[in-house]
Order: structure tokens, then C-alpha cells, then sequence
């Protein structure tokens, strides 16, 4: 009895306190929603950066994941790359550069509708794979692809 | 002032969006003249939507490049009005719409 008291006590405290965060402001609903990932982005390791992200980094490879990038890029600060994913039910799709200080660098959320694809410009700080996670109907799948770099992108 | 240029185009019940953003991109980790590091500034966030609805939403790190390019394709949406907006980690945005033809 004493203990269940206590419970609610603490739970209704707890409530109370985010209350007052909402009504001034602090937390928008809205942003808490499509909240920007930054422990994911920060990630030096690529398995923990997926996992922060998609929830696991347990990957199938693919052969309908494919990549489109240069083999050899003369500016690592400009590597054109353009994934397709020929499989239905695509929710997202995620570039990364395992070899870059973070390897995360984008995700791209799509809706019903949304085609497997997208395209975008990296930079690369040095040659290596340019790596693309697609999930699909809940599980992950990949594909790479070689890139060399003769210029680095990341600065330094 | 304008950041974002897009074209939305349409073809066989398939529309194909192509953007480019003016934005630094910094990443946080290039250093200047006097070896003092230039702070992260990129663009975090993309929405697109079309007549309000969201189609795709893009979260990025410092690691696109500069003057962001991106590309994406959604069924449908001929003569539809298309949003899209962008967040930096500085709180700035911007927002354009294009018809999609």
C-alpha cells in the first residue's frame, strides 16, 4: 500500500515536470517526432552508428541494392552517389563511408509512394567503400561500392 | 533569398525531383589559416511535400558536400504543387515550391 502511495507519487512528480517543459516550449511535440539523430551522425564505428539509427546492424547483402559512384573520385569533397533498390516495400535508404570520421551521412525516409532511390553528393576523406543500408518490410539490406580517392574531402 | 532550385518533373505516372541548396556544409572538422577549427554548420533536415503530404524526409551529417544535391522519385504527382525545406544545425531554414510539370 505504502509502496504503491510512493509510485504514484513519483509517477504523477514525474508527469507534473514534463508539463511544464511542454507549456514553455521546451519540448515541441512535433520536433520530438522528427527529431535529428545526432548520437547516429556522431558514431565513430559503423555498426553502433546503424544501430543508433535503424535499430541493428544486422545486414543482408543485396544484389538489388545498387550504387552509383565514381571509381575513382578526384575531389573527395564531391562524390556523386546514387542508390536504386529494386524491392518493394523500401522505407529508407542510408549512405555511409565507413572510412570517413563519422560514417554516417545521410538517411533518407521515404513514404509510401516514395520510389527506392535516391541521389545525393558526399565527401569522402579517403578511399574505401561508399555503403548503402535500404530497409525494407523491416529488415536491412546492403550493397557497396569501391571508391578511390586521390583528393581527401574532409578537410585536415 | 532563394536557396533551393528544384525541378519536379513527371513522366509515365512517375515524378522525378532533382534540388540543389546553396549551404557551407561545414562539417566541424576542417580547420582554418590559423589552425583554429571552422564550427559545424549543415544542413540536418529535408522535407518534401506534395500537397501537403510528406513524401521524404532526409536527415544529413556534415559529410554531404557543399551545395547539396539530391535526387528522389515518387509515383504520381502530376500538376501537383511540391514543397521542400530545409533545417541547418543553426536553426536557420528555407522553403521552396515548385509546380511539378
Amino acid at each position: 500500500m505504502n509502496e504503491l502511495r510512493r509510485l504514484i507519487i513519483k509517477g504523477s512528480v514525474a508527469a507534473g515536470t514534463l508539463g511544464v517543459a511542454m507549456g514553455a516550449g521546451l519540448l515541441m511535440p512535433t520536433q520530438a517526432l522528427a527529431a535529428w539523430p545526432k548520437q547516429a551522425f556522431g558514431e565513430k564505428k559503423m555498426d553502433q552508428a546503424l544501430t543508433a539509427l535503424l535499430g541493428s546492424s544486422d545486414t543482408t547483402e543485396s544484389a538489388d541494392i545498387k550504387i552509383k559512384a565514381p571509381e575513382i573520385a578526384e575531389n573527395g569533397a564531391v562524390v556523386p552517389v546514387t542508390v536504386t533498390a529494386d524491392m518493394a516495400g523500401v522505407e529508407s535508404i542510408t549512405i555511409a563511408a565507413p572510412n570517413n570520421p563519422s560514417p554516417l551521412v545521410a538517411s533518407f525516409d521515404l513514404a509510401d509512394g516514395a520510389h527506392g532511390y535516391a541521389s545525393t553528393r558526399i565527401k569522402m576523406g579517403k578511399s574505401g567503400d561508399v555503403v548503402a543500408i535500404v530497409k525494407a518490410n523491416g529488415k536491412l539490406y546492403t550493397g557497396k561500392k569501391n571508391v578511390k580517392v586521390t583528393i581527401g574531402g574532409c578537410g585536415g | 533569398m532563394a536557396t533551393i532550385k528544384i525541378r519536379a518533373k513527371e513522366k509515365g505516372g512517375v515524378t522525378t525531383v532533382k534540388a540543389l541548396m546553396t549551404h557551407s556544409m561545414e562539417s566541424g572538422l576542417r580547420k582554418d589559416k590559423n589552425g583554429e577549427k571552422i564550427p559545424a554548420h549543415f544542413i540536418q533536415e529535408v522535407v518534401c511535400e506534395v500537397n501537403g503530404k510528406m513524401v521524404m524526409n532526409a536527415h544529413w551529417s556534415g559529410g554531404v558536400s557543399k551545395n547539396p544535391y539530391i535526387s528522389f522519385k515518387f509515383d504520381g504527382g502530376k500538376g501537383e504543387t511540391l514543397k521542400l525545406t530545409w533545417t541547418d544545425n543553426q536553426g536557420k531554414s528555407d522553403s521552396a515550391e515548385a509546380a511539378i510539370s
